[in-house]
């Protein structure tokens, strides 16, 4: 009898959404390891982090899955005791805000430990953090704070963009003898992609080619990664422009090599981030792309990001605070000369155009969170 | 309560290490070569004797910037201290750490450092691991007056209670953050009482008498490890030296000669050599056997640590990550 083959394309199960592959990737690194342990405001509760931790408690018990007093700092701190231990803690915080109570602790502490102690011991901690927009979240729940955090030697940030590479990155992340930050971007959450059923590892600091083209490159962070793919499909198809889109991935470490080769290919650099604009990541990749490769640049490096201001509440106020496809494609169009005054153009703006309220992430969004 | 001999001598005789080996740092500490911020525990050298005394070597402590007895009553080597100081390759931390970060793993000292309340949750972490993995293993953290304040140190005694975690708080009063009294810095109750109020059972007594200390120490590290959860003790001691150095800074009036000969006159070292002698449990020979031993075991660590190599400097860019 032949073995029957698991993974033949037209037996793939149907793609699933970003929240349900974190899921996956903690149900799998929990089954696989039984060091992995579980701990956050309201992980064991009905809405179980937007479904990102359904069910666990129940395969895994209260003694793995556990649910937290409101002490980031304090909480933080005894993960990090536990993982000098021996556990594997996987910590989530349902904002990335609420995380700046523990920066004491992830960046005294974990940061420091393996170092200042001459490699004797190491903080194998995940910490999941969500990155809120939309819907009124407002200045204190819609940070985007991970050049903040990566700041720091000794944390690795990663922003995974797709299902595929949130179950997989999870995954190495959970096994990484490191301190992870795991930044999720909330909008990403109810996005699908096709991911495979069985335990995977995606490596924690390599960018991915999501687009290619030689005329500009254009290196995005998580969900500007989705918005940067947008507007190259949108130039390519109507303008016949083609534009590299790299997704980052990963913010420390940093994939520069990935982005200088792309832009010693097309000369040209733009860097789409979710942060404001001040201290980004996107100024330190731009930073170092010019120091290594300053003679293959035809015009400045450009930064999209969130402006210098804090989010405001009212979705009147909040309606063109966040950099869209249109924002890439006409700095694409901006740095490569392009004039826009033609049918062609606004045939391309229509394309790109968002349906439905610009502070929702999709039509069946109702609200909230 | 009734000791043997040779364990009160053993008590006696670890203080007494402490104090010699804190002294001998102290004469050399202006030559200018150990060039590291050091907190001298002279004068508080019970505490650290007595509640390590009561653990057995598989469990685990962590500690503070003052960290230096706590280290040397837990077994940590002393050479490695000693080089570590002097930032040398064979310290504990191989350089990177100084006095304020001392570990020794193979003794169960996880780990020291200056964020006042850094560790506390640490301890309670470990603890945490312990009693998932079941392993009967007891966590102690040494803490001080000023540290008590510290929100993290609430929130890691909250979750200690909540999960009954076999951890020991151990607060060492000695009155002083600094050069700030606790009469500026906190309100007119005892410190024991407020985490008594978290939900654990809280201790208080002199931390200049060491077998009270241990009778405390023992009782709580019996009940952690029967799973009656985390305990707390608060022990009173006083600070002699400087904050941070070598020095007695009484020039500085921060506190009243008064106040300070009380404290001086309170030492653990003196009043337990005194109680010894008055229940005929040591002689003078003991003593001047254990200062010979002691001062032999000073000069070598010195000898290790300054004949030991420098750390070569390309190995600091190495170990940012594991």
């Amino acid at each position: 009898m032949t073995p029957r083959k698991k993974s033949m394309p037209d037996m793939q199960r149907p793609d699933i959404t970003f929240a349900a592959a974190i899921r996956e990737g903690l149900d799998q690194a929990m089954e696989k390891d039984h060091r992995v342990i579980l701990i956050g405001e309201g992980v064991p509760d009905p809405k179980a982090i937007f479904d990102t931790t359904a069910g666990l408690r129940d395969r895994y018990g209260d003694r793995r899955v556990f649910d937290m007093p409101l002490a980031e700092n304090g909480m933080t701190g005894i993960c990090i005791g536990a993982a000098l231990s021996g556990l594997r803690p996987v910590m989530v915080h349902q904002r990335v805000d609420f995380a700046l109570l523990a920066m004491d602790q992830l960046i005294n502490n974990a940061a420091k430990w393996h170092y200042m102690f001459d490699g004797k011991a190491s903080v194998s901690l995940v910490v999941r953090m969500i990155v809120g927009r939309g819907w009124g979240q407002g200045p204190q729940h819609s940070q985007s704070l991970q050049a903040m955090f990566a700041q720091a030697p000794g944390i690795k940030v990663v922003m995974p963009t797709t299902a595929y590479d949130a179950k997989g990155m999870l995954i190495s992340a959970i096994e990484d003898n490191n301190p992870v930050l795991f930044i999720e971007h909330r909008w990403l959450h109810q996005i699908k992609d096709s991911v495979p059923e069985e335990y995977y590892r995606v490596p924690l600091g390599q960018a991915k080619v999501l687009h290619e083209g030689d005329a500009v490159t254009v290196a995005a962070f998580s969900y500007m990664a989705v918005e940067a793919l947008i507007a190259a499909k949108a130039l390519k198809s109507v303008m016949g422009i083609g534009i590299d889109v790299l997704d980052m991935r990963s913010v420390r470490p940093l994939d520069v090599a990935s982005v200088l080769k792309s832009v010693r290919k097309t000369g040209r650099l733009i860097v789409a981030d979710t942060a404001f604009r001040t201290g980004s990541i996107a100024g330190e990749l731009i930073s170092q792309v010019a120091e290594q490769a300053f003679a293959a640049l035809k015009n400045h490096p450009v930064r999209i990001a969130s402006p210098d201001h804090p989010a405001p509440t009212s979705h009147f106020m909040a309606k063109h605070y966040y950099p869209s496809p249109q924002t890439i494609a006409d700095a694409v169009l901006d740095m490569t000369g392009t004039c826009k005054d033609v049918a062609a153009y606004r045939e391309m703006c229509a394309l790109m155009l968002r349906e439905g309220p610009h502070d929702t992430p999709n039509r069946g969004f109702t609200g909230p969170f | 309560m009734t000791m043997n001999q040779a364990y009160s001598l053993a008590l006696l005789r670890s203080m007494l290490r402490i104090r010699r080996i804190e002294e001998a740092l102290a004469d050399r500490y202006a030559e200018q070569e150990m060039r590291c911020p050091m907190h001298l525990c002279i004068g508080q050298e019970a505490i650290a004797v007595g509640v390590c005394a009561a653990l057995s070597a598989e469990d685990v402590v962590f500690s503070n910037h003052r960290a230096h007895g706590h280290y040397l009553a837990k077994g940590g080597n002393l050479n490695a201290m000693v080089a570590e100081l002097y930032g040398r390759a064979a310290g504990c931390c191989g350089g990177r750490g100084g006095s304020m970060h001392l570990i020794d793993l193979d003794v169960g000292f996880l780990g020291s450092t200056p964020i006042v309340g850094g560790t506390v949750p640490l301890a309670v972490g470990s603890a945490w691991a312990s009693a998932l993995n079941q392993n009967g293993r007891i966590t102690v953290v040494f803490f001080g007056d000023g540290c008590f304040e510290e929100g993290v140190v609430h929130e890691s005694m909250n979750f200690a209670a909540l999960h009954k975690l076999p951890v020991i708080f151990v607060c060492e009063n000695n009155n002083f953050s600094v050069y700030t009294h606790v009469d500026e810095r906190q309100p007119e109750r005892p410190i024991y009482r407020l985490a008594e109020a978290h939900g654990m059972a809280a201790y208080t007594g002199d931390g200049n008498n060491v077998e009270e200390v241990l009778a405390i120490s023992r009782n709580a590290v019996a009940l952690a490890r029967q799973g009656q959860g985390p305990q707390f003790m608060e022990l009173h001691t006083y600070r002699w030296r400087e904050h941070c150095g070598p020095n007695f800074d009484d020039h500085l009036n921060y506190r009243t000669v008064q106040e300070i000969e009380a404290g001086m006159n309170s030492c653990p070292i003196t009043s337990y050599t005194r109680k010894l002698e008055q229940e005929n449990r040591n002689s003078h020979l003991e003593i001047a056997q254990f200062e010979a031993e002691i001062q032999g075991e000073i000069a070598a660590a010195f000898e290790f640590a300054l004949s030991s190599k420098e750390p070569d400097i390309n190995d600091a860019q190495e170990k940012v990550y594991a």
